[in-house]
């Protein structure tokens, strides 16, 4: 059966619930036989994610044949007229649309769904099933490479380490449980994956759990998270009558649900329900997504295997969240009146997470934490995009963000395996490494570039849509919030470079006592040196990427050279149509000026802190002279008090004494009102007993009794027990008797 | 003979047969007697099993399939018996099996079986297995007639018999408190059943002169009962169950009892004894008295999510493994009442997953704490740690549970918790009070994130770290063969359960609808 | 042939019987005794049922003579432990439900 020339059945897309069970079970297959096979147990792993990527590739090219055929067959019948006014897509308060001629409706791309039912109960039922669409098989992609690059990293990284098959089993299931989120076509199968990625997360950060941090912070990720769960469960459950109010029967199909909100539109009460939705959902988000409040974890979360902070902590769990937005984007965009313009509350947690990551990235030494943070203001950036409507471009941004984070992860990983025994301070242990490991330097190097938006890399194409769209929809507060994170971001990854690669080598003091953070033994290495191949192939390929990607969306490039594979990336991933399915998008017409700015900002950012570091050049005891900005680095340095206020305040009182004052209540209240209660009723018995049971009561029977007592005793003494004479007394009765029969009928 | 009109007759009392071999076995031989209730109690839940695989076989679970067998048979359910017992008070030995009781019948086979397999080699001082495993017997005797009863009289029987092994198996079998602890689970419970009888009585005086729970539920002198009575009778019943449950604020007598318990006694009293209450408030409170039901929804609903906020706090405040645990069930039972308080079909469904999963959940949990115990002569969580070292199968399994019994999908805890949280955004029309039950979501969602915390909390004290020097010339054994037979078939019921929960809301569905799809 | 004579030779057996119970000082002549007095009153059942031409009198002698067996075969066993046990026979130190 044919569209057009668009094969409604392509295997690979049809079949993408092979996808997540093949790591599902390379998971139990590890468990299994991981103990016996050792060190070959990590091939189970790979091997298992080589054939997923292998499939995910077939689901990329099957995709796009897919949207080519739609949007061929479209053309051939005509871009259809007079839908210029379509009621949700962006215009409103606009506008400049990117063309007139390229402004017209496309054709919506039908995504792949199958399912089969899960449960039913109560009028309720649940499919489980795949919904592929751009957006999904974009995932897939970004996913099982950068899983399947770790999973080959980790082979040396992890080497000799004492839970190595559990590692790998965990990965596997990590694997497994993103891809099931990736593909869920219902919001509570995405719920599962989402609460599993989560356990993987703690499993991870909490690998060498002997150590009681590694432990605290696995807990803090996970129940951090979870708090952000209590949004992601109301919000699930809420969708669900979403559905309801718009169709009369409740759904918790992905489809079903942003039908129902672009349908449900602005009348009053739909709009608040549509707002509590988007809140409850975004409160996942920010959890998941380390966006402020929340993000608190995710820096904690370093204490796990670095290369599990690239896979989990910054290219796929943690983009879980934006991928939620993305997914479900009508919900917010109707919620939160994102077409208004003005300020939302997903924009402005975005906008506020951008500037206060950025912000903490300068303060730290652990090279891991930097990332850390860059990766919380990296996320902001998309959650804003999300938030100003800009939907390709923070897709675009999760899609070049995994690749150039894991990169520098992976790249720190290296400086610490092989040049900083195992070490991730860049004060102590770091220095002048790029010397001694010249590759990963390059590779580190690229990374930071793109991560800093240099121009033509993938980062700058990727912030800079964001922020082109964000201008363009009205946006411009967070548009100007954007350009200054950018410069931070340079700036902060000047001062991580400087510290790392250039300057002098300070780690050979330390190297005695090596800080021997990681599972295995310093086998001897005095000298830094550069890493094996399992290590930098993995960096070259990401490398790679973070040059390449960014030109699959690239106005700036599609303005000055004119190639279509400019725009591809949005053409592939947006799903179009007219607005009544999902939000239809018009993009920005390019203007120089973006790029231009982004650039200053980024070059001044670098520049400051060039001349700080390298030269020296000013304000190198500032915060010994000024007490204000010693007291700004010291608010910097307690990570803004909010550790303080979770851990010690919120917790510590919830934990200590909220849950012993609620105990006490429990003991001493509860438990004594019983006892009380109990006590008294015990009194009560006691004085029925005493004086009402025991005297008057008791009294009458006990009178009876003593007076049968006493008769029994003056009469006892007929019993001799002697057999004569009870038979003597038997004739005496029997004559008595017998006199008295006579008697009677004698007198008859 | 019929087998299936004497199936549930032998699944209910072949363990009194078994009881009454045991008896006969002199007190010496412990091979035999435990061989004897072995054999008992496999031949209970083997019986209880061919009719739950015979009720899914002949698809009775669709409404459809199971009033055409009972067209077909005179008016006569698969399983049911019904025969004159008490006739001046017009009271019958009606046992039945339908999709609510059904689960919780084969659910109380399979543990009480496995609490035998269990307690094989582990039983607590002062030992004495002819007595222990003839309450054990009896208990389960108890239990499984509870869950077939039709009749307001046999039920309470059945109810109330439980109550007595309970108080043995905890006076005698119990820890250092043990007395205290007896006797406060004893009154409680006779104070709730107390109530409970009379609100049986009222309901037979002023119903029709019947203690059949479906007649009562068709009745229509109930029907137009005066609405002050119908809360009387309501409240009478609810107390009953409520302390059963136990609901906030009548569960003190529940940690205590835990705590105290032997092993086997805590796994029973979690995985089946406090699914008595909650199966009585959805198989006889609410389908009988739905407009007093409707009326104390907002009440139950309210105590429940206290009881899910106030289960948690009381678990962050332990320093005993098993009292935490305890505390746990408080919670979670929460969830349960809050999806029976919702009124609707959805949530009630979901209570009765959620008792299943309770009771696999908690019993694993129970089972564990009573093996740390066993090798460390201590649950103080101070003093443990590095489990995961000392025995890393125990320590997995213990991680398993928890993480099931926070509530991870993919796992049965999520089925029970969930739900209940769906269903009181839109609870039963006739309850009229939107708006509080969203709230009472909102707080029962913040139940599942304090769930996480003291669950991974108490992770982290004994799992996670290093043993402590104290136990360096200890020698720790991990799970024992008999504790593995024990186990595997909850861990893999809470796995299956989990990935598809449908097996138990294709049970129930059915005649929760029937019950409360009005 | 009169009633009387019967009569009268059965109430001297009865109270034969009777004074042997009464006094005897070994507990198989007490046995023998009340054997003495069975026999008086089956008399008196033979008697009384020729007298009036009635079965029920030989039939209820008949029944009377097999309890008097079963008795005297229970009272013997009796006498014989309790001769075991108190290594006495008298009734007089039978004493022991005494009031």
């Amino acid at each position: 059966m044919t569209l057009g020339s668009v094969d409604l059945h392509p295997w690979f897309l049809e079949n993408a619930w092979l996808i997540p069970l093949i790591p599902a079970v390379s998971f139990v297959a590890i468990l299994a036989f991981g103990k016996r096979l050792g060190a070959k147990a990590a091939w189970i792993g790979i091997g298992s994610v080589g054939a997923v990527w292998l499939l995910a590739l077939g689901n990329v090219f099957q995709w796009i044949q897919r949207v080519n055929g739609f949007r061929a067959t479209e053309s051939e019948h005509g871009a259809p007229e007079g839908h210029l006014e379509a009621v949700s897509a962006f215009g409103r308060s606009v506008m400049r649309p990117f063309s007139e001629a390229s402004h017209h409706e496309v054709a919506f791309v039908e995504p792949i769904t199958r399912s089969m039912s899960w449960w039913s109960n109560g009028g309720m039922s649940l499919d489980v099933g795949i919904r592929i669409d751009g957006l999904a098989v974009m995932m897939l992609f970004v996913v099982t490479t950068i899983s399947l690059l770790v999973h080959y990293y980790s082979t040396e990284y992890m080497k000799d380490d004492r839970r190595f098959t559990h590692y790998y089993a965990a990965l596997s299931l990590f694997t497994a449980s993103m891809l099931v989120l990736v593909v869920a076509d219902n919001t509570v199968q995405l719920l599962v994956g989402w609460e599993l990625v989560g356990l993987c997360s703690f499993l991870l950060i909490g690998h060498w759990w002997e150590d009681k941090p590694n432990s605290s912070a696995a807990l803090k990720a996970f129940l951090t998270t979870r708090t952000g769960d209590i949004g992601l469960l109301c919000g699930v459950a809420m969708t669900y009558f979403v559905v309801e109010r718009a169709t009369g029967t409740g759904s918790f199909n992905i489809g079903a649900v942003n039908e129902a909100a672009m349908s449900l539109g602005h009348e009053g009460l739909a709009k608040s329900l549509l707002f509590w939705c988007a809140a409850g959902l975004l409160l996942g988000i920010i959890g998941k997504s380390g966006q402020f409040p929340l993000h608190t974890w995710l820096p904690d979360a370093m204490a796990g295997p670095t290369p599990v902070s690239a896979l989990i902590h910054a290219a796929t769990m943690v983009v879980a969240g934006v991928y939620l937005g993305a997914r479900m984007f009508p919900v917010f965009f109707q919620g939160f009146d994102i077409a208004g313009g003005g300020v939302n509350l997903m924009a402005a947690v975005g906008g506020i997470t951008v500037i206060i990551g950025a912000g903490l990235a300068f303060v730290q030494r652990d090279i891991k934490k930097v990332l850390a943070y860059s990766t919380i203001s990296q996320l902001g950036y998309m959650v804003m995009a999300l938030g100003v409507g800009a939907w390709s471009a923070a897709i675009f941004h999760l899609f070049t963000h995994a690749f150039f984070k894991a990169n520098l992860f992976l790249g720190a990983g290296s400086v610490s395996h092989s040049g900083a025994h195992h070490s991730f301070d860049m004060v102590d242990d770091m220095g002048g490494l790029r010397k001694y490991m010249p590759k990963t330097f390059a590779t580190f190097m690229i990374g930071t570039a793109a991560l800093s938006g240099f121009p033509l890399l993938a980062g700058f194409f990727s912030k800079d849509e964001i922020l082109a769209t964000a201008g363009h929809n009205g946006f411009e507060f967070f548009m100007y919030l954007g350009f200054i994170g950018g410069g931070m971001t340079a700036a902060y990854m000047t001062r991580c470079v400087w510290l790392t690669f250039f300057g002098e080598y300070r780690g050979r003091k330390h190297a005695a006592h090596g800080h021997d953070e990681h599972s295995h033994d310093d086998n001897g290495h005095t000298e830094p040196h550069e890493s094996t191949f399992p290590i930098l192939m993995p960096l070259y390929v990401l490398s790679f990427m973070s040059v390449f990607a960014g030109i699959l969306f690239a106005p700036m490039l599609k303005d000055t050279i004119g190639s279509s594979i400019f725009s591809k990336f949005p053409e592939w991933v947006e799903p179009g149509g007219d607005g009544s399915l999902f939000v239809s998008f018009i993009h920005p017409e390019f203007s120089w000026k973006d790029p231009l700015l982004a650039t200053l900002f980024a070059a001044v950012g670098f520049g400051l802190s060039y001349l700080f570091f390298w030269k020296k050049a000013f304000m190198q005891d500032a915060t010994q002279k000024n007490k204000a900005l010693r007291q700004g680095k010291t608010f910097l340095e307690n990570k803004y008090y909010l550790d303080h206020l979770y851990t010690d305040i919120i917790v510590g009182s919830v934990k200590g004494p909220i849950a012993r004052g609620a105990y006490w209540v429990n003991q001493n209240i509860i438990d004594a009102v019983l006892r009380l209660t109990g006590g008294g009723v015990r009194k009560v018995g006691q004085f029925t007993y005493d004086v009402l049971d025991q005297k008057a009561v008791d009294g009458v029977p006990n009178g009876l009794a003593a007076i049968t007592g006493a008769a029994g005793g003056s009469t006892r003494n007929v019993q001799t027990g002697r057999l004569q004479e009870y038979a003597l007394l038997i004739l005496s009765g029997t004559v008595v008797l017998g006199g008295m029969v006579a008697a009677l009928v004698w007198a008859s | 003979m019929n087998f299936n009109a004497w199936a549930l007759t032998l699944v209910v009392f072949i363990p009194l047969v078994g009881l009454g071999f045991v008896l006969l076995v002199p007190k010496e031989d412990e091979k035999s007697i435990k061989g004897v209730t072995l054999l008992a109690t496999i031949a209970s839940f083997g019986v209880s099993l061919y009719v739950l695989v015979h009720w899914v076989g002949n698809k009775f679970y669709e409404t459809d399939k199971l009033t055409a067998f009972v067209s077909e048979h005179g008016g006569k359910h698969p399983f049911e018996v019904n025969k004159p017992w008490i006739d001046v008070i017009n009271s019958n030995f009606h046992i039945d099996a339908d999709g609510l009781g059904l689960p919780l019948m084969v659910l109380s086979t399979f543990i009480t079986l496995l609490c035998v397999v269990y307690s094989w080699n582990h039983f607590p001082e002062p030992h004495n297995p002819k007595a222990f495993l003839a309450l054990v017997l009896l208990l389960e005797v108890g239990m499984n007639g509870t869950f077939v009863a039709q009749d307001l009289i046999l039920f309470f029987i059945f109810f109330e018999i439980v109550l007595l092994p309970m108080y043995f198996m905890i006076g005698v079998w119990g820890g250092p408190n043990r007395e205290y602890a007896s006797i406060k689970f004893f009154l409680f419970t006779l104070f709730g059943s107390a109530f409970m009888l009379l609100g049986f009585l009222a309901l037979y005086f002023k119903g029709g002169r019947t203690f059949d729970i479906a007649e009562l539920m068709a009745s229509p002198e109930i029907a137009e009962m005066a609405r002050s009575t119908q809360l009387l009778i309501f409240g009478g019943l609810a107390l009953g169950f409520a302390i059963k449950v136990p609901m906030f604020p009548f569960h003190t007598w529940l940690p205590d009892a835990h705590t105290e318990a032997p092993t086997v006694g805590s796994v029973l009293l979690a995985a089946i004894l406090l699914k008595l209450g909650t199966y009585g408030f959805v198989k006889i409170a609410l389908p009988i008295l739905p407009e007093a039901a409707d009326t104390y929804a907002p009440w139950i609903g309210g105590l429940a999510v206290i009881g899910i906020i106030y289960g948690a706090l009381g678990c962050l405040a332990q320093t005993d493994l098993k009292r935490l645990i305890a505390f746990s069930s408080v919670a979670h039972m929460g969830f349960v009442m809050l999806g029976i308080a919702s009124g609707t079909t959805f949530g009630i469904n979901a209570a009765v997953f959620g008792m299943v999963a309770h009771g696999l959940i908690t019993g694993m949990l129970f089972f564990i704490a009573g093996s740390v115990q066993h090798t460390f002569h201590t649950r103080e969580l101070s003093r443990l740690g590095g489990l995961l070292t000392q025995a890393p199968k125990m320590g997995w399994i213990l991680g398993f549970c928890a993480m099931a019994s926070l509530g991870l999908p993919g796992l049965a805890g999520f089925w029970g918790e969930f739900p209940a949280i769906l269903s009181a955004f839109n609870p039963a029309e006739s309850i009229d009070k939107t708006e509080l039950f969203r709230g009472y979501m909102v707080i029962a969602a913040v139940g599942t994130v304090l769930a996480a915390g003291y669950l991974l909390w108490m992770l982290q004290k004994v799992v996670f770290g290093t043993p402590k020097d104290e136990w360096a010339d200890t020698e720790i054994h991990d799970v024992s063969k008999a504790e593995w037979i024990a186990w595997l078939p909850i861990l893999g019921l809470i796995v299956v359960l989990g990935v598809y929960p449908n097996f138990l809301f294709k049970l129930t569905d059915s005649p929760v609808t029937q019950l409360f799809g009005g | 042939m009169y009633l009387n004579q019967f009569l009268l030779l059965s109430a001297f057996l009865f109270c034969a019987g009777f004074y042997g119970v009464l006094t005897r000082k070994h507990s198989v002549l007490v046995l023998m005794s009340i054997e003495l007095m069975l026999a008086a009153v089956n008399l008196n059942f033979v008697a009384f049922g020729a007298f009036r031409a009635d079965v029920v009198g030989q039939v209820f002698a008949l029944f009377v003579l097999t309890i008097a067996a079963a008795e005297v075969g229970v009272g013997l066993a009796i006498v014989l432990l309790i001769y075991r046990n108190l290594k006495s026979s008298n009734p007089d130190d039978l004493d022991t439900l005494k009031g």
